[in-house]
């Protein structure tokens, strides 16, 4: 027996910024859920199940905060599930709630995923002292900074590619009115000549650090047909992880990445991403991940990808728009980051992206990953329903 | 073989919540001693209040007043209290229905033994002296004879105080004994002899350090010890400008990637000797030691020549 297809009926988010002081941890979440029903006209009833994801619980330090949040989302008395899987998290926790539709467990499920960080601290949660060890000498920045140069070196890319997407994806972000980051004064130079943090990455090509939630509504067939308004489609999903660290580990590239978009292009028919996916929504905390995952993902051959960004080809009116809602650089509440993603892929195909949709868009990737790229998770959606 | 280390590890961290309009008005209340509850749409009270109807859903938002006495539906007795414990004599968890809840509230009871408690009797509050908006406002309850007068009546109650608690600090503490296990020790005590000790893997040879007594990719347990360094290469960096507030540290400084010579996989070091700014990707380091660190303090430049970029870059 075939799966069910999935369907995306309602998608919904907090404004994200850099505290919500006025809402509790159930407040937050309950806000982007409730717009997620109202967007799918439904209501608590009409849900079989509840897929909730977020980071470490130690960011906000309610341990199993799925528990508190059951009333919350209307979970009493039905299925909840909490998933973990640092960064990607976001994107795993809808691929699990896709997974109950597509097996036909569940006809109609609630996805959710969030991070409050202004409760929290998350350098101090991913950096606790362990007797005996070195400290560690950098924080997420730093652990990422030198893949970024060992890529700049494996590519010969100029050193300005990052300052690029960080200006595209600023822009972007004033046209999401959900972005955290609006920088309505924002120009390449002012990307250029904002501190060194930790060379080669530059302050305004880091992500913020943001309270957020982001939920989404998935149903089968039969739930599609009678949603008020377009679906998505889902036409693939996948996740794959890796160790952190391990002798022969590509940390520019990593292998479980580029298995884990092979099974989705496997799923969805793909095999020319480049022609055959409209627009992206890929995780950039840092800049120059884009390129890096533009060659990860297969839009570009190794060492070319900076060469897409650099021609303007991911710009909100290029040929491959990538992170049209702004991405993790205009917002990151963490453990929604993934999910953000997924869902403005969503509303991408619906047609429901506003101002910062790309005309047309068909097929369109959502990206996340997490840990010391070690975890990934993808889907892709369109607007029809899958072949 | 050496005894496996441990080590005590306390990890602390006061933790901020934003309260939302429910939490506030029922903690900032408990400041007045005032103890409300929430009254769900088939009349139900809940305390303590909850933002949404467990059975429901719906926002609720309509708070009440309940009484500040009760009666204890369960109820377990506590030995030997624990660090943070709302008291600090044995004393009993209770479940407490407060007079016009329909729910029941967990807090301490004092009394003099487990013989003085049972489900059914009758309880109050006592207040702390201080209060400040927090559930420790309640410092404890205490056993209550029925004709000190009854507290019961249920009002209806807006929930507005001046100054209102809209966050609290909820510090967490977390005890453990940590141990690095058997590998990392052989590690750790070859430092004390200047000596950087991996392991290897039967299977694909690889040269893990430090180690951790199994191969990441086979699935094998390792045992062959392999001295590696004291030279290696930088095989990528960053240059950090922004101080730690736990490193003593003056930035900007170099973090590096290091292949120790006879290593499969890099470690993470500081690089000195050098100006930060002439450090360079395929650079020759050895390691060097402080007197009074366990680890190599950093990693200097040899007098060797920079290692060609095909002999590092499988290691990036």
């Amino acid at each position: 027996m075939s799966k069910e297809p999935v369907a995306v009926v309602g998608v919904g988010q907090t404004k994200h910024v850099a505290a919500r002081r006025d809402v509790s941890i159930a407040g937050l979440v309950r806000e982007a859920a409730r717009r997620a029903l109202d967007d799918a006209e439904l209501d608590w009833a009409d849900i079989d199940a509840v897929v909730i994801g977020k980071a470490p619980d130690f960011f906000e330090g309610v341990m199993m905060p799925e528990l508190y949040l059951a009333d919350a989302l209307g979970a009493v008395g039905k299925p909840m599930l909490r998933v973990h899987t640092a960064g990607s998290v976001g994107g795993s926790t809808a691929l699990v709630a896709a997974s109950l539709v597509a097996a036909r467990v569940h006809g109609t499920v609630l996805t959710l995923a969030f991070e409050k960080q202004s409760e929290s601290n998350a350098m101090w949660g991913l950096s606790l002292p362990i007797p005996f060890q070195q400290p560690l000498l950098a924080g997420a920045g730093g652990f990422f900074a030198p893949h970024v140069r060992a890529y700049m070196r494996r590519s010969g890319a100029p050193d300005t590619v990052g300052s690029l997407v960080a200006y595209k994806n600023r822009r972007n972000a004033l046209k999401n009115p959900y972005a955290h980051l609006h920088e309505h004064d924002i120009t390449l130079e002012k990307v250029q000549a904002s501190p060194m943090l930790w060379d080669p990455i530059r302050y305004s090509e880091t992500c913020p650090s943001s309270d957020g939630a982001c939920a989404m509504v998935l149903t089968d067939r039969a739930g599609a047909a009678r949603a008020p308004r377009p679906p998505a489609w889902m036409h693939g999903g996948a996740m794959r992880s890796e160790p952190t660290l391990f002798a022969g580990k590509d940390c520019v590239s990593p292998q479980a990445g580029k298995d884990c978009a092979a099974d989705v292009y496997r799923q969805a028919g793909i095999t020319d991403p480049r022609r055959e996916i409209d627009a992206v929504e890929m995780y950039v905390p840092f800049s120059w991940y884009e390129p890096m995952w533009l060659e990860n993902l297969g839009f570009a051959d190794e060492g070319e990808g900076w060469k897409l960004t650099e021609a303007g080809v991911t710009e909100l009116d290029g040929d491959l728009p990538v992170d049209m809602s702004g991405g993790v650089l205009s917002s990151n509440p963490i453990g929604a980051s993934g999910m953000i993603r997924f869902a403005e892929a969503a509303l991408q195909v619906r047609g429901q992206a506003g101002e910062h949709q790309v005309d047309g868009a068909r097929r369109v990737l959502g990206h996340a990953y997490g840990g010391g790229s070690q975890f990934f998770s993808m889907w892709l959606v369109g607007s029809e329903p899958p072949g | 073989m050496p005894e496996v280390l441990t080590a005590p590890l306390v990890v602390e961290f006061p933790f901020t919540r934003s309260l939302g309009p429910v939490q506030s008005a029922f903690l900032t209340g408990l400041r007045e001693r005032v103890v409300l509850g929430v009254r769900t749409a088939d009349g139900r009270t809940l305390v303590p209040p909850v933002e949404y109807d467990p059975v429901t859903a719906e926002e609720i938002r309509d708070l009440v007043h309940v009484g500040s006495t009760g009666t204890v539906t369960t109820w377990a007795w506590n030995p030997a209290p624990r660090r943070g414990q709302p008291l600090d004599t044995p004393f009993a968890w209770v479940l407490v229905r407060l007079d016009g809840a329909d729910t029941a509230l967990l807090h301490a009871l004092d009394a003099p033994g487990p013989d003085a408690v049972h489900s059914g009797m009758r309880v109050r509050v006592r207040w702390a002296a201080e209060r400040s908006g927090a559930i420790t406002d309640i410092a404890c309850f205490e056993p209550y004879a029925a004709d000190d007068g009854d507290d019961s009546q249920v009002t209806v109650h807006a929930g507005e105080f001046e100054d209102p608690v809209t966050g609290i600090v909820a510090a967490a503490r977390l005890d453990y004994t940590y141990s690095p296990g058997r590998a990392q020790t052989a590690f750790i005590t070859a430092l004390t002899d200047r000596k950087l000790v991996g392991e290897r893997c039967p299977s694909c040879r690889k040269v893990y350090v430090p180690p951790r007594g199994a191969c990441p990719t086979c699935g094998l347990a390792t045992s062959e010890q392999v001295e590696v360094g004291p030279r290696g290469t930088v095989t990528t960096f960053c240059i950090v400008n922004i101080k730690a507030k736990n490193l003593d540290i003056e930035v900007p400084y170099v973090y590096a990637h290091i292949a120790l010579d006879g290593a499969d996989l890099a470690l993470h070091g500081r690089i000195g000797g050098i100006p930060y700014d002439q450090v360079r990707m395929g650079l020759r380091v050895e390691a060097v030691w402080a007197d009074d660190s366990r680890y190599p303090d950093h990693y200097r430049p040899t007098d060797e020549p920079d290692a060609d970029y095909d002999t590092y870059k499988e290691l990036l």
